[in-house]
C-alpha cells in the first residue's frame, strides 16, 4: 500500500469511526446513566433514516426534514421512556433485553407497513453536493467532510454538557448514586426521561446524517447495532470517552481490514474486541 | 412462530381451495399451482411481483385452458432457506400440486430442489439464478424462466473488450451469485485478452464500500465490473459517485446493479452499463402490451420479477393448451414444456437442454434515470449448464 493510499484509507476509517461514535454515544449514555441496555437503539437509527427519507420526499428540503425528524425522534424517546422503559428500572437486565428486543420487531414491522420493503436513498443536499480534489483519480465529497464535522461537534457538545453544565452534573451524580440524588430533591424521573430521549435522538440523528451516504433498507438498524455494541464494549460500557476512542479504533481497523483481507474483514473487529477484553476485561475506559 | 404461520397459511390455502372447488364446473380435477414465494421479509416485493405476473398470464390465457380450472396454493417462504424443504414437501404431498412455482432466493431454491428433484411435479423457478439449478442439480421436472447467474455477466466481458478496456477491477459479495457473476465475466474477458487486476469478494451483506472505492481509485483500472443488488447496489453506486470515480473509470455490472434501484441511486447511476435479459423500455411489441395489461390489472407498471413470473404462467398455460387440458401424463407435460417457445416481454425464448432460457442479454446504459438498451450484448445466449447430464 502506498503512503498516499494509506492516508486515504486512514481518513475513510476516521470518518466511519466518527459516525460510529455518534450512533454508539446514545447507547452508552443511556446505559451509563440509567443502567438500561437498549437493544432497540439500532431501530432508532433506522427510524431516523426512514423519517428523513420520507420528509425529503414530501418537503424537498434536507434541512427541514432533518430538524423535523430529530424532533419527532426526541418525542418518540420521551414516549417510549414514559410508557415502557420506566417500568423496568427496578428489574434485571434480562427483562430489559426482552422488552427492547420486542421493540426491534415492532419497529421493523412498522417500517414495513408504513414504508414498504423497497430500498431507498436520499440525495445529498445541493449545498453540500460538491467534492474537493483528493488524489489523482478521486475526490472527497463535501457532504462526508461535513458529516464528520457534525459528529465532532456533537461529541464536543456532549462532552461540554456532561462535564460543564448543571444537567451534566446531575447526570454524573445519577450515575454514581441515584438514591442520593433523589434524596437531595432532584426529580430523577424526569432526568431519566431526558437522558433516554437524548439517547434516542442521538441514534436518530446518526441515521439522518448517514441517510445520504447509505442505502435505506429494512434491517439497517440491526447491522449497526452489533457494531455499536462492539464499540461500546471496547470503550467500556457507559463511558462516552470510551465510545469515542472505541469508535475511532473500530472505524480505522475495519477499514484497513476491509482493504487488506476483504474476505475476513467482518471477523477482525471481533478479534480486536477479544484482545482488548483479555487485557482490560471492563473495556478501555471502564469506570 | 414459523409453525403457526405455516399452519395458518395451510389453513388459508385449504379454505381458498375448498371455496374454489365448490364453484368449479368443469369435468376432471383442477390444475393445482403451488406458489412458493416470499410475501414477507426483504424480498416481499419481488415475491408479490412474481405472483402477480403468474396470475396475469393464466388469466389472459383462460380461454386456452380447455376448461381446466386453476387453483393457486400460496405459501410464504419469507426468503428463509431453512423453511424451504418443509413448504415444498407440503405442496408436493398434502396439496398434490401439479406445478410448483418458486422461489426468489437461491438458498430457498436449494431447499426446494432437495425435495422436488426427480419428482413428477413440475417446478418452475421464476427468479433464483443459482447455477446449480440448471447445472449439476438439473432434473427433467425442473425449469427456469429467469436466468442463470452466468447469463447477465458473461456477455459483459466481451462488451468491456469492445470498449477497449484491458484492465478491470472486479468486486462483489462472497456468495453464490456474487462469485458466479464475477467468474462469468472473467471467463469471457480473459479469454479475449483482458486482465482482472484485482478481484475482491466482500462478506455478504456488508456495504462498507468506501475503502474499496478508494482502492479502486488508487489501482486506476480501465473499468470496474461488479455484482451487487438491492441496498448494496444503491450504496456501491452512490459511494462510487461520491468519491469522484463516475465519469473517470467506467462502471459495469450484472443488470441487478440498476434494477429497482435507480430512483434511490439518482444521478449517481448515470452512465452505469449493465447486462440483463430484460429492460423495462425494451422495444418489443409484447413488452408494451404486457406493461399496459399489467398496469391495468394492478395499477402499477411491472418489473423484471413480474416478467419472469408472467413467463412461468405462460409456460404452464401453453403446456395445458397443447395437451388439450389433460395434464395427467407428467412425462407428456415435461416433454411439451421443453419444446415451448415463450412469447416473453423480453423477446421470444426457448428452453435449453438443462431447462434454462436461451435468451438475449441486452447491454443497457443508465440515461436520465432509465436503463436504456444500447445493443444486444449476446443473442440467444445459452447457459453452458456445466455438470448437467440432461
Amino acid at each position: 500500500m502506498s503512503t498516499e493510499l494509506f492516508f486515504v484509507q486512514l481518513i475513510n476509517g476516521l470518518q466511519y469511526g466518527l459516525l460510529l461514535f455518534l450512533i454508539a454515544s446514545g447507547l452508552t449514555l443511556v446505559f451509563g446513566v440509567m443502567g438500561i441496555l437498549n437493544l432497540a437503539h439500532g431501530s432508532m437509527y433506522m427510524v431516523g433514516a426512514y423519517l428523513v427519507w420520507y420528509f425529503v420526499a414530501v418537503t424537498g428540503s434536507f434541512t427541514v426534514s432533518a430538524i423535523l425528524s430529530a424532533v419527532i425522534a426526541l418525542g418518540l424517546g420521551i414516549l417510549i421512556e414514559r410508557i415502557l422503559i420506566q417500568r423496568l428500572y427496578n428489574r434485571n437486565h434480562l427483562d430489559q433485553v426482552l422488552l427492547t428486543i420486542g421493540m426491534i420487531f415492532v419497529f421493523n414491522s412498522l417500517q414495513s407497513i408504513l414504508w414498504g420493503n423497497d430500498p431507498y436513498g436520499v440525495a445529498v443536499p445541493d449545498a453540500l453536493s460538491g467534492s474537493v480534489p483528493f488524489t489523482d483519480n478521486s475526490s472527497y465529497p463535501v457532504y462526508r467532510i461535513f458529516a464528520a464535522f457534525i459528529c465532532i461537534a456533537i461529541a464536543a457538545a456532549l462532552y461540554f454538557v456532561v462535564s460543564k453544565t448543571r444537567l451534566g452534573m446531575l447526570i454524573r451524580a445519577g450515575e454514581s448514586n441515584r438514591e442520593m440524588v433523589e434524596a437531595l430533591g432532584v426529580n430523577i424521573k424526569s432526568l431519566y426521561t431526558i437522558v433516554f430521549a437524548i439517547g434516542v435522538m442521538l441514534a436518530a440523528v446518526s441515521g439522518i446524517i448517514a441517510a445520504p451516504m447509505r442505502s435505506i433498507v429494512p434491517g439497517m438498524g440491526e447491522s449497526v447495532l452489533i457494531t455499536c455494541f462492539v464499540v461500546v464494549v471496547i470503550g467500556g460500557m457507559g463511558s462516552i470517552k470510551g465510545a469515542f476512542v472505541g469508535a475511532l479504533l473500530v472505524g480505522v481497523i475495519s477499514t484497513f481490514a476491509a482493504v487488506l483481507m476483504p474476505t475476513m474483514s467482518n471477523m477482525i473487529i471481533y478479534i480486536f474486541m477479544i484482545l482488548v477484553l483479555l487485557v482490560k476485561p471492563q473495556g478501555l475506559f471502564a469506570k | 412462530m414459523n409453525r403457526t404461520k405455516s399452519l395458518a397459511s395451510a389453513v388459508l390455502a385449504t379454505t381458498l381451495t375448498a371455496g374454489m372447488s365448490l364453484g368449479a364446473h368443469a369435468a376432471g380435477d383442477p390444475v393445482k399451482i403451488g406458489v412458493m414465494l416470499p410475501f414477507s421479509g426483504i424480498y416481499a416485493q419481488l415475491g408479490e411481483a412474481g405472483r402477480d405476473g403468474l396470475k396475469l398470464a393464466l388469466k389472459e390465457n383462460a380461454a386456452n385452458l380447455h376448461g381446466a380450472d386453476i387453483e393457486f396454493i400460496e405459501l410464504d417462504t419469507e426468503a428463509k432457506p431453512s423453511r424451504a424443504p418443509e413448504l415444498a414437501s407440503s405442496l408436493l404431498n398434502q396439496h398434490e400440486a401439479d406445478f410448483i412455482i418458486g422461489p426468489v432466493h437461491s438458498g430457498v431454491a436449494m431447499g426446494m430442489i432437495k425435495m422436488l428433484r426427480g419428482k413428477d411435479t413440475v417446478m418452475i423457478i421464476p427468479n433464483a439464478g443459482a447455477a446449480a439449478a440448471t447445472g449439476p442439480l438439473c432434473s427433467p421436472n425442473m425449469f427456469r424462466t429467469s436466468f442463470s447467474s452466468w447469463q447477465p455477466s458473461y456477455p459483459m466481458g466481451k462488451v468491456a473488450l469492445e470498449k477497449g478496456y484491458k484492465k478491470v477491477y472486479a468486486i462483489s459479495w462472497n456468495y453464490g451469485m456474487g462469485r458466479e457473476s464475477l467468474d462469468a465475466f472473467e471467463e469471457s474477458f480473459t479469454a479475449g485478452g483482458g486482465e482482472i487486476v484485482e478481484k475482491v469478494l466482500l462478506p455478504f451483506p456488508s456495504t462498507n464500500f468506501q475503502s474499496h472505492v478508494s482502492s479502486i481509485a488508487d489501482t486506476n483500472p480501465d473499468a470496474v465490473f461488479t455484482f451487487f443488488a438491492g441496498g448494496g447496489a444503491i450504496k456501491f453506486v452512490k459511494d462510487y459517485d461520491a468519491m469522484g470515480l463516475r465519469g473517470k473509470i467506467p462502471l459495469l455490472g450484472s443488470g441487478f446493479l440498476t434494477e429497482g434501484t435507480l430512483k434511490a441511486q439518482g444521478d449517481a447511476a448515470e452512465g452505469v452499463m449493465t447486462g440483463l435479459h430484460y429492460a423495462e423500455q425494451l422495444d418489443v411489441p409484447k413488452n408494451r402490451e404486457f406493461r399496459e395489461a399489467f398496469n391495468t390489472e394492478y395499477g402499477h407498471y411491472p418489473d423484471i420479477y413480474a416478467v419472469q413470473g408472467y413467463d412461468a404462467g405462460q409456460a404452464i398455460a401453453n403446456t395445458i393448451d397443447q395437451l388439450k387440458g389433460d395434464i395427467s401424463d407428467k412425462q407428456a407435460v415435461i416433454s411439451t414444456m421443453e419444446k415451448l417457445t415463450i412469447d416473453s416481454p423480453r423477446g421470444e425464448f426457448t428452453f435449453s437442454k438443462a431447462h434454462n432460457p436461451i435468451q438475449n442479454v441486452y447491454l443497457r446504459e443508465v440515461k436520465d434515470g432509465v436503463n436504456v438498451v444500447q445493443s444486444i450484448a449476446a443473442e440467444a445466449l445459452e447457459d453452458p449448464a456445466r455438470g448437467c447430464k440432461l
